[in-house]
């Protein structure tokens, strides 16, 4: 009785392990597609049935795919780095002053405020989309041509609101993982003569390490991922980050399905090293949104 | 809510209620941005947006012009009917995507909480797409949706089933693209993992051995437990499925005969192509009461069904 339940129990377990691995195949189909046809000549593409392996790669797909004159990907790939750098510091040194004060200073008002920005994690952002855009239109951020130098700096408008802890998802985070460290260390430093800015940046940020690694790998991803706000903001082709140029690419590409295919891989292997690197802070991270501490 | 007390503060004070001004003043200095930001990033805009829904806007290079035109811009939101076929089309995808998306990813939730080999290999493949970017998974899903080229057809020929026209067709589009979300449920399949974990082991022998099967176990035991995670994830999706936008845009540009056309695209289109930002504005405020209006109904309704252990 006991082994006929045994037997049956591995045999669950066998069906189970290869339906996963069937249903893991199907969910990886589109990307590994995608990857095998960026190496495909234009021909292997509307090939039927699909032809899963080609048969040579053509790196030259990535070659043509960069030296396209009407987008100059080099140019998308420095002003997509620029972009989500500028923002994830602007997110990173935000999101830790604002948890440090939810977290630690005593002030009126402190609840309200913290409520607010849990509210704010489910505001519609549509609804500040086009406010927005006529502020900075009037702060003249658009199309702003520094002057005095002289310097054309269209991207004030995607990269100064993360300055101001504009995901309210981070604070939450950083905040959730201060309150779990212990108030006597803030205490022993002040006794020390240490001021509150010492306390924060010696004391509570090397043991935030972990926390802060998930914020720079999700806010990562969230800024290389931008898309509705630089089409708004970026007119000019020279301007334009990552996400407006592959959409570009599609377009101007009908027919050239495998160089689309490579610009898309191009843009997917950044975030794809990352994943693998740094796997566990994703699965943290999330985990740690969802109910973290409550 | 604990507050994390400054036992100093105390020492020197009479009344321990009260607090120190260069406390305050550091409190605010610190939360500065956030309030900043706030006020100008969110607040603020919010209330222009409101205004903008009243005036009749014209967008020139000596900058924006506005007239007031009362209730005009409303009347418009609620007779145009692009503006409710895009409001239609985007409740179709939310009523639809959202308890596909809950379902799927809790299957495979509990799928990848059993005890099988490379366990870690399949849970990082089914969170794999969300690591696509939204760009390159919207160029590489209009191909997978090709009616001739496109692998879901060929893919749906090993079973027999004919070639579809999928982008192409007005009935099949709305659910090429709620299909196309369940490729992308890995944020909240994670979270249901963690939470599948946090259910003690010993509650579920004790279940069986008091002879629940597998199917009582789950609906009795996992799944009321399991109430605050499907909440959450059910909000958030939610948000998310009413402000569909990218996939849109680049897959079909709302077509074909504005079947795809969903209420962001709509509001995109009214503010930035046609430049009626007073009416796109309108039409922002009309979904951003719809949203919070769904968002606060669920928390009243949550109260039936949530069950939050003590």
């Amino acid at each position: 009785m006991s082994i006929n339940k045994k037997t049956r129990q591995l045999l669950g377990l066998t069906a189970l392990q290869i339906f996963a691995t069937l249903l893991v195949l199907t969910f990886l189909m589109p990307t590994l597609w995608m990857i095998s046809s960026s190496f495909k000549s234009s021909t292997e593409i509307f090939v039927v049935p699909i032809k899963w392996i080609p048969d040579s790669l053509r790196w030259k797909n990535y070659v043509d795919a960069f030296t396209q004159p009407a987008l100059p990907m080099w140019d998308f790939i420095k002003n997509t780095v620029m972009v989500v750098t500028v923002s994830l510091l602007g997110t990173m040194v935000s999101s830790v002053m604002v948890a440090y004060s939810f977290a630690r200073l005593q002030w009126p008002g402190r609840r309200l405020f913290f409520g607010i920005m849990i509210a704010t994690l489910m505001l519609p952002g549509i609804i500040t989309l086009i406010p927005r855009f006529i502020m900075f239109k009037d702060f003249g951020w658009i199309n702003l041509t520094i002057p005095v130098i002289d310097v054309y700096f269209p991207w004030l408008p995607l990269v100064v609101p993360p300055w101001f802890a504009g995901t309210g998802l981070y604070v939450f985070l950083m905040y959730q993982f201060m309150r779990g460290i212990p108030d006597e260390l803030d205490e022993a430093a002040k006794m020390d003569g240490a001021n509150r800015l010492q306390i924060l940046t010696r004391i509570l940020l090397p043991l935030c390490k972990p926390v802060l690694a998930t914020i720079a790998v999700f806010g990562l991803i969230q800024y290389y991922n931008e898309f509705m706000e630089p089409l708004i903001y970026l007119s000019k082709l020279d301007s334009w980050v990552l996400a407006l140029g592959i959409r570009a690419f599609n377009d101007t590409n009908v027919q050239n399905w495998e160089l689309v295919f490579s610009a898309s891989v191009v843009m997917l292997i950044p975030v794809l090293v990352l994943f693998i690197v740094a796997q566990r802070y994703f699965v943290q991270g999330i985990a740690m949104t969802g109910f973290g501490g409550r | 809510m604990p507050i994390s007390q400054h036992p100093t503060s105390n020492l020197f004070m009479t009344n321990s209620k009260r607090i120190p001004w260069r406390d305050w003043l550091a409190g605010y200095l610190f939360a500065s941005p956030f309030i900043i930001g706030l006020l100008v990033f969110v607040a603020y805009p919010i209330g222009y947006a409101l205004w903008l829904a009243f005036q009749k806007t014209d967008l020139d290079f000596g900058g924006l012009t506005t007239k007031f035109v009362g209730w005009a811009n409303f009347e418009k939101v609620f007779t145009d009917p692009i503006a409710q076929q895009a409001l239609y089309n985007t409740a179709y995808y939310t009523i639809f995507a959202v308890p596909l998306q809950l379902i799927f990813s809790f299957s495979l939730a509990m799928m990848l909480t059993q005890p099988l080999r490379f366990r870690d290999f399949y849970r990082a493949g089914f969170y794999l797409p969300i690591i696509v970017p939204v760009v390159a998974s919207a160029v590489v899903w209009q191909r997978v949706f090709h009616p001739d080229y496109g692998i879901l057809n060929d893919f749906l020929s090993w079973f027999g089933v004919p070639a579809q026209k999928w982008l192409f067709d007005k009935n099949l589009a709305k659910p090429a693209f709620i299909f196309m979300s369940l490729w992308q449920i890995g944020r909240q399949m994670v979270i249901f993992i963690a939470g599948l974990g946090n259910i003690p082991q010993s509650l579920l022998e004790a279940a069986s051995i008091d002879g629940a099967n597998a199917w009582d176990r789950i609906t009795k035991i996992t799944l009321p437990l399991m109430t605050p995670l499907i909440f959450y994830n059910l909000v958030i999706a939610i948000i998310a499925s009413f402000q569909i936008f990218t996939p849109a845009l680049i897959m079909t540009d709302g077509g074909p005969e504005n079947s795809t056309l969903f209420s962001v695209l709509n509001i995109y289109r009214e503010g930035f192509l046609f430049f009626n930002m007073g009416y796109a504005s309108a039409l922002a405020w009309e979904l951003f009461v719809i949203v919070i209006g769904f968002t606060i109904a669920q928390f009243y309704i949550s109260q039936r069904w949530v069950y939050y252990e003590e």
